[in-house]
């Protein structure tokens, strides 16, 4: 005796998918057929023929299967399909483009050398991108060292005082997030660069980075916090820990790769910020350890000068720059990915 | 027996001095955010105010650009205003929205019900990536790479709706048009209003989609009737956030945009503005003057964008509230 093999009537059977795959072949055919035949060319005419013709078939044999609901349900299976399609090409096309142009400028010399002896039109060989790595680093690191307590301090408000002002602060940084980048640099430019310094340097770039920053952390962090249990927080006041010792000993390390998340999530919004360093750092072709004298260069700023001198050698530097700001965002994304799962897992 | 009896011991619900300066700092640090916005809007129409006062409401209705200075750099005459741009601003931001929303939504319905597990995966994580992306890469991608085709589909549209007036170019100048930044800024915002949507139609009530298929509802039927209604309002908002951002955007706009100081609401001719973009283009070689100029142009923006996201905070807000 054989117990009896229980079915699955809703996945589709072997008949189902061959004809779903009959289908795709004859309306790629088909597509192919009409554009030979009637004026339209290119790849858009290919893809869009094809999609047309798609959704006209599958809706018709849907339609006659099993009924004009499952043939409406079709056509918005197909259009809802297409829509992300179209949202995912440019990425892969960004991807690609920068990786291919951009691994000709790339070479061991590029990471010891700055522009100090070269400009962006001279051969390859010449000059690299160490002052834009640098500074950067310098730039990212400066502003962290701002934004990270005042954006956590306005998680805490949010989270733990909750006072009368908190709906209000939650709105004002919302708005704080809209600030666009080029604004925070006229602000830095009209309120501390002209008044106080007279000078271009790379701290004036990094208060600019801190205000676009602020707001990153302190949302990441206000929802970490929020998840921390309040079982937690009882549990300290009712060993009589006061508020401050409680949220210092029992909240912060509890939240502790949250905060460090929301840290990563910060950089990654300001590593390729570009309008306000325009502004405010003078981009600098040599590496200038010191952030509060001098100017300073930068990935973006690197790049846009390159991309703007215009000639072949300059637009591979633009493109060898793009790779690594792109490499280096990716390696932040990835890092906050990672510590989010190990927290789920 | 002089055992002195102990005091009793005071019981008091006021917080003990540690806590009060903990929560002093706390709420500086809360009040940090108004701080700076209130710092950003004093300082730049501290510096912008002369601009603004001597050349009054045409700073916003006219189009003109232009400083004269003798060789010792005084001002002789001078004209700024910021309509050309302005209109410039809005009408990239709003092309782009338009091409976002429907993508947008499509997308994000796609993810929520319609994939199959492990691509919903691998989409979320690709689009949370180009949401990191930064701006200066979509603008050299933009201009490098999808400029020409953006081009071709511009022709292709005056082709076949170019009697519309919004399609018309004349004189034909298809090249670094407002169609081609809105293109670029749809690309940009795509991923925010993915990401919102998607939020928004996946805390659609479960009760309702399982009494929906459980009628014999279609994913069609069922995404009609429940999670549409449902993310209505929330979609809206996103869609604001995405202009804002959309509006606020430089450098991205800058490398693909002609920027013309004329007002032009044809969207394929090759002629635009916007503020952002203006403030670089002319803060390499403004004088003082000028670039009291900017800040009141960087003023306006700030004022404009703020109030494009405060009516997205309140209309998405609004939509948390009314549990449908």
């Amino acid at each position: 005796m054989s117990t009896p093999r229980p079915t699955r009537p809703w996945t589709p059977s072997l008949i189902q998918r061959l004809t779903d795959f009959l289908v795709v072949i004859v309306s790629m055919i088909l597509a192919v057929a009409v554009v030979e035949v009637t004026p339209l060319k290119g790849k858009l005419a290919y893809l869009f023929a094809f999609f047309l013709i798609y959704i006209a078939i599958s809706t018709v044999y849907r339609g006659m299967r099993t009924g004009s609901a499952a043939a409406k349900n079709n056509v918005v299976q197909a259009l809802v399909a297409f829509a992300a399609l179209v949202a995912i090409t440019p990425i892969f096309s960004i991807l690609f483009t920068v990786v291919s142009k951009g691994i000709k400028g790339i070479s061991f010399g590029i990471f010891t050398r700055d522009m100090s002896l070269a400009t962006p039109t001279d051969p390859l060989t010449s000059g690299g991108l160490l002052h834009a790595i640098t500074g950067t680093l310098t730039l990212v690191l400066c502003a962290l060292i701002m934004s990270v307590p005042i954006g956590i301090l306005t998680a805490l408000y949010l989270t733990e005082i909750r006072g009368r002002f908190t709906r209000p602060i939650r709105f004002l940084v919302q708005a704080m997030s809209g600030v666009p980048s080029i604004v925070a640099g006229l602000f830095i430019l009209s309120a501390v660069l002209y008044p106080i310094t007279k000078q271009y340097s790379g701290f004036m770039g990094s208060l600019a980075l801190t205000i676009l920053m602020i707001p990153t952390i302190a949302r990441t962090s206000e929802e970490v916090l929020k998840l921390i249990p309040n079982d937690l927080r009882e549990a300290g006041v009712a060993l009589g820990g006061t508020q401050w010792r409680t949220v210092a000993m029992i909240v912060i390390p509890a939240a502790r790769s949250g905060l460090v998340t929301a840290m990563i999530l910060g950089i990654a919004r300001i590593a390729g910020e570009t309008a306000p360093l325009l502004l405010l750092t003078g981009g600098g072709d040599r590496v200038n350890p010191n952030p509060f004298s001098g100017p300073m260069g930068s990935l973006p700023y690197y790049i846009w000068k390159s991309f703007n001198a215009g000639s072949p050698e300059a637009i591979t530097r633009a493109w060898a720059g793009l790779l690594v700001l792109l490499v280096v965002v990716f390696i932040l994304f990835i890092s906050a990915r990672l510590l989010v799962n190990r927290k789920k897992a | 027996m002089s055992a002195s009896i102990p005091q009793p011991r005071l019981i008091t619900t006021q917080p003990r001095k540690s806590d009060r300066v903990f929560r002093g700092i706390v709420t500086a640090g809360g009040f940090s955010s108004l701080l700076i916005l209130g710092l950003i809007a004093i300082f730049l129409g501290f510096r912008g105010f002369e601009v603004i006062r001597t050349e009054g409401f045409r700073f916003i209705t006219s189009s003109d650009w232009s400083i004269s200075t003798d060789d010792a750099g005084n001002v002789l005459e001078s004209h700024f205003g910021l309509a050309a741009m302005l209109v410039g601003t809005i009408l990239c931001a709003l092309t782009a929205v338009v091409i976002a929303v429907p993508i947008s939504i499509g997308t994000s319905l796609f993810l929520n019900f319609y994939a199959p597990n492990f691509l919903k995966r691998i989409l979320t994580t690709l689009i949370d990536l180009m949401a990191a992306f930064p701006s200066i890469l979509f603008g050299i991608w933009g201009f490098l790479v999808l400029m020409p085709s953006a081009e071709y589909w511009a022709k292709l549209i005056h082709k076949y709706f170019g009697f519309i007036p919004l399609f018309e170019i004349k004189p034909y100048v298809v090249t670094r048009s407002p169609f081609v930044a809105g293109v670029v800024l749809a690309i940009m915002i795509i991923p925010i209003i993915t990401s919102i949507s998607r939020e928004i139609y996946s805390q659609a009530p479960l009760d309702r989609i399982q009494a929906a298929y459980a009628l014999g509802a279609t994913k069609w039927a069922m995404i009609r009737a429940v999670v549409l209604p449902h993310g209505r309002n929330g979609v809206v908002g996103g869609a604001m956030l995405g202009l804002g951002r959309a509006m606020g955007e430089t450098v991205a706009v800058f490398t693909v945009l002609n920027i013309v100081f004329q007002i032009n609401w044809h969207i394929l001719l090759g002629a635009g503005g916007n503020v952002a973009s203006l403030i670089i283009l002319k803060f390499g070689d403004a004088s003082p003057y000028e670039i009291r100029a900017l800040m009141a142009a960087g003023l306006v923006l700030f004022v404009l964008t703020l109030i494009v996201n405060a009516l997205a905070d309140f209309i998405v807000r609004h939509t948390s509230k009314s549990g449908r």
